[in-house]
């Protein structure tokens, strides 16, 4: 019970921390969520090249897993574990592999739901 | 009046107009919203491993977040993900949930510009440099590493 406890503190504690950070670059700068999207992106993939994101992973759970270092990681790692089984083929696959179900997700489901809702006209 | 000295102005003129929430509350919500999102994606981790003890850890990611993203997607679809977005800035967006907002809200945008150059391409105008980032990068490191472990 303590240590489930302990786990969700944790996971408190890494995505409100990387999130905070996030936030704190759109204050100061004036980088665009997009860019940052991708340098988080960029963060994630760089440390999961090197295996440090792993350990982050398993110390705070989905507070590593959820935030898009974790989607990162996820693209990286996927072509490291495939590389080390498939060789090149794994290396230029595994990527895509590992994202794939995320990736396949968010596009047909949106694909999907743009048909039956519409778009509203903005008011301030 | 010459370009510059307008600019000057129009780049006043839109820093009086932006909301000016203090920072430290700012700060506050997107750090309060990521954490409850992170949170919600272990709670159904939880929840899948209390039934699938045998899943590995791999795959039980990858589940948490096809359930984030299709929550996202729905929320983003009932009109109530942009006031959430609103109130928790980069706690919205960092999280999974961000990518997949952005697919869904530009999918709903561009849907009367057609199906194919309206959904199918303005689909990715965020997510878009994301994916080819994250392809690009995975590749390298695929390949970084099988060189590597050639030797």
């Amino acid at each position: 019970m303590l240590s489930a406890l302990l786990m969700y503190l944790k996971v408190i504690f890494v995505g409100g921390s990387i999130c905070m950070i996030a936030q704190l670059i759109v204050i100061r700068t004036k980088i665009t969520p997009a860019r940052i999207l991708v340098i988080f992106l960029m963060v994630g993939a760089i440390l999961g090249g090197f295996g440090l994101y792993n350990y982050v992973v398993e110390w705070a759970g989905a507070g590593a897993t959820i935030p898009i270092l974790g989607f990162g990681n996820s693209l990286a790692n996927g072509a490291i574990t495939a590389a080390k089984t498939d060789g090149l083929f794994g290396a230029l696959s595994g990527g895509l592999i590992a994202a794939s179900a995320g990736i396949a997700v968010s596009i047909g489901l949106s694909y999907l739901i743009s048909f039956f809702v519409n778009s509203k006209t903005k008011k301030d | 009046m010459n370009k510059y000295a307008r600019n000057e102005r129009y780049v006043a003129y839109v820093e009086n107009k932006s909301p000016k929430a203090g920072w430290f509350e700012s700060l506050f919500h997107a750090f309060l919203m990521g954490a409850a999102i992170c949170c919600l994606g272990q709670m159904f981790s939880d929840i899948i491993r209390s039934f699938y003890p045998m899943m590995d850890l791999l795959t039980v990611g990858a589940w948490i977040n096809i359930i984030v993203i299709s929550l996202t997607i729905i929320m983003t679809a009932l009109g109530v993900f942009d006031r959430l977005a609103k109130y928790g800035g980069a706690g919205t967006f960092i999280p999974i949930s961000g990518f997949a907002n952005s697919i869904a809200s530009c999918a709903i945008e561009y849907k009367k510009e057609g199906l194919v150059f309206g959904i199918g391409s303005k689909m990715f105008f965020v997510a878009g440099p994301v994916l080819v980032n994250g392809v690009a990068y995975s590749l390298v490191v695929g390949i970084v590493y099988y060189i590597i472990s050639l030797f």
